[in-house]
């Protein structure tokens, strides 16, 4: 049992941190910093530094161009990056499609994809959700149907993140009606190019358009496409899930967070002196620290364990991703309470970086202000997506529990 | 980072594990709480034998050198044995202050004594003024002369009427509730002035209340300087604390692993009551519990001996406040999906709850320690 970074660890973190010092570009740093939008653009073009540093994918084996980095490594490098303000790698491309693909696609899609999400040429989005399968995903209806060298793929899909980006759409599509509907389930790759695809938005609670429908009208998908084998989708689509969910602990992010908290909450007033010595305020930030200091060693246990097995990750993420998902809310909820009224302004204008302030407000409305009150609305959704908290206590109770 | 027992340490909890089924299963334990003692002598020479009461004392007077990780190991099987002998308030708190603060004539005089299970000691450090604030001393310490008189009351201390020494904290100088000014006394049981008023506590260990009528002390009584005991018998009760966090994630697994083959076999409605929902997703909250608290008692181990006090406190008073509000979830779940036989004397799941119950209130409550660990955040 031991808490502490080797020499060598510490000795990584150091290059990490002085990496980001060095590459990381201002305006991105800052819009990261101040909660402002983001774009492709930033995204791609970090992604591209990530690259040339020979880190554009931290997470991956390096036979395929990853870094090979232990659960560790990735761990402190995740840890930075947020610290840092650096922007998360596509998580569709990186975390989601890529482990799939590197366990069960042919080698000529690992050879023609794989090097194009490094370089950040391809964008990839997920076409997993419809509208009548949520949380009963497998009774999803989005039909593929052979036709020669073709899929000809007829369907909607929706809750689709930043697919008005995206190159590519790996979708999960009904191959078969025969038996278990499990089991008529396929993996397919579709170039978001094709005719006969439509992108519409859905605007979100906080106002922003982060999420689409996606419709399929007798799209054109060749054979070639499908990963692995015809009906056997399901079980690369839990393979996936599994690896999304492990992400979704977010340990750097939500420490990021904790630490923005505090500073808030030491600038904010609290009924004549900072909110921060508000003893009421402060033990709820000391609570939901409390939380994520065993989330941190939770999630290293959890991680840690699979990778000395070698194990494929298992049930346990699931507790991960409740536990992650929960903790990011709460911060989210605090900041935006730390601001007391100062919550209530809705500046939309005011998620542009180049946004100048506005007179009504200035007196007294902080930069770190805007994005706050449509942060909290918005991580609504982190107990909902990749599996709703009660999806995952489905899965513990049944793969873990045996119940 | 390393997260596994080392394979000494794995040998170690098998050695227990093995014991608690063998000689010490629920009926035994009825039976040692039935006792006058109230924990098995037998037990404890057995604990002696196998190196238990040496583990954490010095290699050179006799002891293993263990480490608060080692305790981790013990500490976690006396919690899911619920093993009545007084480990905590002997070989964790006890003889550590000793190990660390007392003259070495007394150490080596002493130390042998308790890995041999011969000699039991007792800390007494809280007065019921001062609820769970150590620094709380009214208890008096006069120097006269060579020696020193000791007038005042301890309360609640824990293994009180089976020890033979008592470890006193009195205050020497400065009022009532100052960090400086507190000492510490090795107070021998018969000793003139000195009443020892025993009881039964809620899960059957015992405890005692203390009152001191101008004890008199010979000048080698006092342990360590005169006035500067605080910060040692606060690191001592941070030891006690992680090893309670590990006690208390012993009994959450206890508790789970009844309770989940409870809804395994019990049957309402023609079905096991662990296909109902609403009891699936009980237990799936009550695992996250125990695996976040197992989690939180590897940070209480791992820094509890570390020479950074600011980060020990707010390692410790995270893991106790943590653990005492996951240990009330779990402990009351547990009993609550248990129905009518979690709150029967005869069903071990009663007994655990009553002591993770018991383990959150000891040496400071979530509250009291989730308020030490979020005034930390003032100074961070």
């Amino acid at each position: 049992m031991d808490l502490n970074f080797t020499p060598d660890e510490e000795k990584f973190r150091g290059e990490v941190r002085a990496f980001f010092k060095a590459k990381l570009p201002e305006d991105i740093r800052n819009k990261l910093e101040l909660g402002r939008r983001i774009s492709k653009d930033d995204m791609v073009k970090w992604q591209q530094l990530m690259y040339a540093k020979g880190w554009g994918a931290p997470g991956w084996p390096v036979e395929f161009g990853g870094t090979g980095w232990n659960i560790v490594q990735q761990h402190i490098f995740e840890e930075e990056r947020a610290e840092a303000n650096a922007p998360p790698q596509n998580p569709f491309s990186m975390k989601m499609l890529a482990p799939v693909m590197q366990a069960f696609g042919s080698p000529a899609q690992q050879q023609y994809f794989l090097p194009r999400i490094l370089t950040g040429e391809d964008w990839w989005c997920q076409g997993y959700s419809e509208p009548g399968s949520g949380s009963d995903l497998a009774s999803l209806r989005t039909a593929a149907v052979r036709q020669g060298d073709h899929y000809i793929v007829n369907g909607q899909k929706t809750w689709n993140t930043m697919g008005q980006y995206a190159d590519w759409i790996f979708c999960l599509v009904r191959t078969s009606t025969e038996g278990r509907q499990q089991q008529g389930i396929s993996f397919l790759l579709i170039d978001m190019k094709s005719p006969g695809i439509t992108v519409r938005p859905i605007i979100m609670l906080d106002g922003e358009h982060e999420i689409n429908d996606i419709f399929f009208d007798n799209v054109k998908v060749p054979l070639q496409n499908l990963i692995g084998e015809e009906n056997k989708g399901w079980t690369y689509a839990k393979f996936l899930l599994s690896h999304e969910r492990s992400g979704n602990a977010g340990i750097g992010a939500c420490k990021r967070a904790l630490k923005q908290l505090k500073d808030i909450a030491a600038k904010q007033p609290g009924n004549g002196k900072p909110l921060l010595e508000d003893v009421r305020f402060r033990d709820r930030i000391a609570q939901v620290e409390m939380e994520l200091m065993a989330l941190e060693i939770t999630n290293l246990r959890v991680l840690s364990g699979y990778a000395k097995d070698s194990k494929a990750l298992g049930p346990e993420v699931s507790m991960l991703k409740i536990k992650g998902s929960e903790i990011i809310q709460t911060l989210a909820e605090l900041k935006m309470h730390a601001l007391g009224h100062d919550a209530l302004p809705y500046v939309r204008e005011a998620l542009d970086i180049n946004w100048k302030g506005n007179a009504a407000l200035d007196s007294h409305y902080n930069a770190y202000a805007p994005p706050l009150s449509g942060q909290y609305f918005n991580y609504r959704k982190t107990t909902i997506y990749a599996g709703s908290t009660e999806i995952q206590k489905n899965i513990i109770s049944q793969m873990i529990l045996g119940l | 980072m390393e997260f596994d027992y080392t394979e000494e340490q794995l040998a170690l909890q098998d050695t227990l594990q093995r014991f608690i089924s063998r000689d010490y299963d629920f009926d035994k334990r009825k039976s040692v709480l039935r006792s006058e003692a109230g924990f098995s002598a037998e037990a404890w020479k057995q604990y002696a034998e196998l190196g238990l009461l040496a583990l954490p004392l010095p290699e050179d007077l006799g002891g293993l050198g263990g480490n608060a990780v080692d305790i981790m190991v013990v500490m976690e099987q006396f919690g899911q044995g619920l093993l009545m002998e007084p480990y905590l308030s002997s070989v964790v708190l006890s003889a550590g202050l000793l190990a660390e603060s007392a003259a070495d004539a007394v150490k080596q005089k002493l130390l042998p004594q308790i890995a041999a299970g011969k000699t039991k000691v007792a800390l007494a450090c809280y007065e019921a003024a001062g609820r769970f604030d150590l620094a709380h001393v009214a208890c008096k310490a006069v120097q006269k002369g060579g020696s020193w008189q000791l007038s005042g009351r301890k309360s609640v201390v824990l293994d009180g009427p089976s020890a033979d020494y008592f470890l006193i904290s009195a205050r020497s100088s400065g009022a009532a509730t100052d960090a400086d000014g507190v000492s510490l006394f090795l107070v021998p049981k018969q000793t003139k002035g000195l009443t020892v008023t025993s009881y039964a506590t809620q899960t059957g260990a015992r405890a005692a209340d203390l009152l001191l009528e101008e004890v008199e002390l010979d000048a080698d009584a006092l342990i360590g300087t005169a006035g500067a005991a605080l910060p040692r018998i606060q690191r001592a009760i941070d030891r006690g604390v992680a090893a309670l966090c590990a006690e208390a994630v012993g009994v959450m697994d206890a508790l789970n692993k009844a309770t989940l083959e409870y809804l395994k076999t019990r049957k309402q409605f023609g079905v096991a009551i662990g296909t109902f929902q609403a009891l699936k997703h009980r237990m799936a909250d009550m695992l996250m519990a125990a695996e976040q608290s197992r989690s939180m008692a590897i940070i209480a181990a791992v820094h509890v001996d570390s020479g950074d006090a600011a980060e020990r406190s707010r390692s410790i008073a995270a893991a106790k406040a943590y653990i005492g509000q996951a240990g009330r979830l779990v402990g009351q779940q547990a009993v609550q999906l248990h129905g009518g036989m979690g709150v029967v004397d005869e069903h071990m799941v009663s007994h655990y709850f009553k002591r993770l119950t018991m383990i959150d209130i000891t040496f400071g409550d979530a509250d009291y320690h989730l308020g030490r660990f979020s005034d930390t955040l003032l100074t961070t």
